[in-house]
C-alpha cells in the first residue's frame, strides 16, 4: 500500500516535470510511437523511453520484484495478442493509462475520462472472463 | 540539450514510480482487472496518487506563460469524443485485460528484461506500426492525449 502511494506520487511528479520543463503530456503510448516511428524528428521521446528503463532498474533496488511465473505457450499467446491490441488500440484512441488515465484526467479532459472509463471497463471484463476463476 | 536531459529525468522518475508501485508486474495489474476473490486495489491507489499530484502540478504550472525549455505548452486541443477514441479505448482495454500490460509497464519490463514484457513487446511494436497504415480521418493529425 505504501509502495503504491509512493510510486503513484512519483508518476505524478514525473508527469508534472515533463509539463513544466518541456510543455509535454506524459502519454507513454504517444511518446513511444514518436521514439519508434519518428526518432530523427526529436531526441526527447527516445530519452524519456530510455529513462523508463533506468528508473525501472533503480526501482528494483527498492521493491524487489516477485518471482516471475514460468511462461507457458498460453501465456505467450495472450501476451502477443495483448501486445498487438494494446499497440494498435492506444494509437487509435490517442493515449493509454498515462496519457488519458493520469494526465488527461488531471486536465479534466472529457475525452480522456471517457477513454479511461472504457479501457478500464473493457480490461476488467476481459481479464475477469479470461483470468477469473 | 537541456530538453532531452529533462525528458530523461522525467522518464527515470516515471519508471521508478511504475517499478516501486508494483505496476511493472502484470500479475498485480491483472489482480486489479480480474474481479473476484484475490482482487487487488493497488492500481487504483497508484492512479489516485498520480492524478492528485498531476492535477495540482498542472494548475500551478498553468500560471506560467510557457514551459521552462520550450516556447509553448503542447496541450491536446481536441474535445470531442469521436469513434476512433472509443474504438481505440475498447481495443486497448481488451489487450490490457489479456496481457496485464499497458505501454509504460511494458517498456519498463522489457528494458529490465522481464520475459513476460519481452514476449509482449513484438506484438506491441507491430500494433503501433500497423496503426501508421490506417488512413487519417482528416488533414489534422489527432492530438495525443
Amino acid at each position: 500500500m505504501t509502495n503504491a502511494i509512493i510510486g503513484g506520487l512519483l508518476i505524478g511528479a514525473a508527469a508534472v516535470w515533463l509539463w513544466i520543463s518541456l510543455g509535454r503530456i506524459a502519454g507513454i503510448s504517444g511518446i513511444a510511437a514518436q521514439a519508434l516511428t519518428r526518432p530523427r524528428q526529436s531526441l526527447w521521446p527516445l530519452l524519456f523511453v530510455a529513462g523508463l528503463g533506468i528508473g525501472g532498474w533503480l526501482g528494483q533496488g527498492v521493491r524487489h520484484p516477485e518471482a516471475i511465473p514460468e511462461l507457458g505457450v498460453d501465456s505467450i499467446v495472450l501476451l502477443t495478442l495483448g501486445g498487438l491490441l494494446v499497440g494498435f488500440g492506444t494509437r487509435l484512441g490517442s493515449g493509454c493509462t498515462s496519457g488519458h488515465g493520469v494526465c488527461g484526467i488531471a486536465r479534466f479532459s472529457r475525452r480522456s475520462l471517457a477513454a479511461t472509463v472504457i479501457f478500464v471497463g473493457m480490461g476488467m471484463l476481459t481479464a475477469t472472463l479470461v483470468h477469473g476463476t | 540539450m537541456m530538453g532531452p536531459v529533462s525528458a530523461l529525468l522525467a522518464g527515470v522518475i516515471f519508471g521508478l514510480g511504475l517499478s516501486i508501485s508494483g505496476m511493472a508486474d502484470p500479475t498485480i495489474v491483472l489482480a486489479f482487472l480480474t474481479l473476484g476473490p484475490g482482487w487487488n486495489a493497488s492500481l487504483l491507489v497508484v492512479m489516485a496518487a498520480a492524478v492528485t499530484v498531476t492535477t495540482i502540478g498542472y494548475r500551478l504550472a498553468g500560471r506560467r506563460p510557457a514551459p521552462l525549455l520550450d516556447s509553448e505548452f503542447h496541450a491536446p486541443a481536441r474535445r470531442d469524443i469521436d469513434q476512433r477514441l472509443v474504438i481505440g479505448a475498447v481495443v486497448f482495454g481488451v489487450g490490457w485485460g489479456l496481457a496485464g500490460y499497458c505501454p509504460g509497464p511494458a517498456i519498463v519490463g522489457a528494458l529490465t528484461l522481464d520475459p513476460r514484457a519481452l514476449a509482449f513487446l513484438p506484438g506491441f511494436v507491430v500494433g503501433m506500426i500497423a496503426f501508421e497504415a490506417v488512413p487519417k480521418p482528416s488533414a489534422r493529425q489527432p492530438e495525443q492525449a
